[in-house]
């Protein structure tokens, strides 16, 4: 198979990569640039752990192709933290226990970004609802809830 | 394996047309590419026609709306025109998968995978909503109700693409509603659905119907039966009572572990009766 040149946008940054045609851009993330924030829980969509924004829209990387990110952008866990300094939602996440393995919780922490992006305020539901495609098998979801409503807080603040 | 991003649906079709081996036709990728990991697929040639220009545009032209095969389900939740004037449509199309899968999934995908149980068929049936088609001979325009034809199998030809869903223009005090059961609240396949699309007169009385029942046969149905029971009426008990009547006995549905026939049947009466409640108010009825 002839690999497929691309050149996107990761995090701010011009990235070029070879794949193959029928790579995963999740398998793009994690094998060939070191980006292992996201992670494969299903590889079929269900789960939400490989979740990534692409051109401000929120998808499960394990139903894109490596291919397709052809001048798109691409943000990741790995882009929400400012060096040392935690984004409110990872803060947050701490602070209020929000997980316990850890596996669903970088596609939570994106999940609940691009919520609060399109809906600063939302109400319990509204986060509930935002965030149902992302499956957590420890936490019962309520902490993650509350982590959520604290950060739109501190955001709204900002 | 190899992936094409072809700029034209001409050059689209060309090169599906032109494939020697199986070639898949990607937008979303949200059935493609769980069938491709589960082994289901093995497609020789993947073309993705998310570059060709208009694609990923809902137009609204003097005939109506033109939805594009490559615009996600989530961008037809943001558009309130198409909202306003096909809110079942809308509501269908929403209910297709997590959010996630909203910002892929597409109707045109969602009707070419041919799932008796796809959400958003039944309520592109129902609005009366047509497929432009391209291929290597032109392009015609057929009803959707004709593009599945079993589970899984289309009756389009090798070389053929979807590229457009239309839908007609609304005449005053029309209205849609889309309702399915699944067994939780969000994110299931639907055990049974139905989509109905009402015109009324001043007066309330309905003057054009079309009904239609998904996941209860191997391909969506249009009930004709129902539309004859609402029309000339307003929806008063007795048509209501009717139409319910005539869609459990329209259903061809199969016995499994998510409902049982006799279920199906049941279920597919009353959502037709609340799905034509809901049209009717929506439409301005009382």
């Amino acid at each position: 198979m002839a690999g497929v040149a691309v050149s996107t946008t990761i995090n701010g940054d011009t990235i070029e990569y070879l794949c193959q045609p029928d790579e995963t851009l999740l398998d793009v993330l994690r094998d060939r640039l070191g980006l292992t924030g996201a992670k494969e829980g299903c590889g079929t969509g269900d789960c939400g752990a490989c979740s990534v924004i692409i051109d401000d829209r929120l998808v499960c990387s394990c139903l894109v192709l490596g291919a397709e990110a052809e001048g798109r952008r691409i943000e990741t866990v790995e882009g929400m933290a400012h060096g040392d300094k935690l984004h409110p939602l990872q803060q947050k996440f701490l602070e209020h226990a929000a997980l316990q393995c850890g596996i669903c919780t970088p596609g939570f922490l994106i999940a609940a970004k691009d919520l609060l992006a399109k809906n600063p305020d939302p109400t319990e539901e509204e986060i509930r609802f935002g965030l149902a495609g992302n499956l957590c098998r420890c936490t019962g979801y309520d902490k993650i809830v509350r982590a959520v409503q604290d950060a739109a807080t501190v955001m709204k603040g900002a | 394996m190899r992936y094409i991003r072809p700029l034209s649906i001409e050059d689209a079709v060309g090169q599906l047309a032109g494939s020697a081996g199986l070639a898949a036709i990607l937008a979303g990728g949200s059935d493609l590419l769980v069938r491709m990991k589960g082994g289901f697929v093995e497609p020789e040639l993947i073309i993705d026609i998310k570059s060709i220009a208009g694609l990923r545009d809902i137009s609204e032209t003097a005939d109506g709306f033109s939805i594009g095969a490559a615009v996600p389900c989530a961008v037809l939740g943001e558009n309130a025109a198409l909202k306003k004037a096909w809110p079942g449509v809308v509501e269908a199309a929403k209910l297709i998968g997590s959010k996630q899968v909203q910002g892929r999934c597409t109707i045109v995908g969602n009707l070419c995978n041919a799932s008796p149980a796809a959400d958003s068929v039944p309520a592109l049936v129902a609005a009366g909503a047509r497929a432009a088609v391209v291929g290597p001979s032109g392009k015609r325009t057929i009803a959707v109700e004709t593009v599945p034809t079993a589970p899984g199998r289309t009756s389009l030809a090798k070389g053929e693409i979807i590229e457009a869903i239309l839908l007609g223009k609304r005449a005053p005090r029309s209205a849609d509603a889309y309702l399915r059961f699944i067994p939780r609240t969000e994110m299931d396949i639907a055990v049974v659905s139905a989509g109905v699309n009402l015109t009324l007169d001043e007066a309330g009385v309905v003057t054009a119907a079309r009904v239609a029942i998904g996941a209860a046969a191997p391909t969506v149905l249009l009930v004709e039966e129902g539309a004859e029971a609402l029309i000339g009426r307003k929806l008063d008990e007795a048509a209501l009572e009717r139409l319910a009547k005539v869609c459990a006995g329209a259903c061809r549905p199969i016995d499994d572990k998510r409902g049982t026939i006799e279920f199906r049947r049941k279920v597919a009466g009353v959502l037709a009766r609340r799905a034509a409640q809901t049209a009717y108010a929506r439409a301005g009825g009382k």
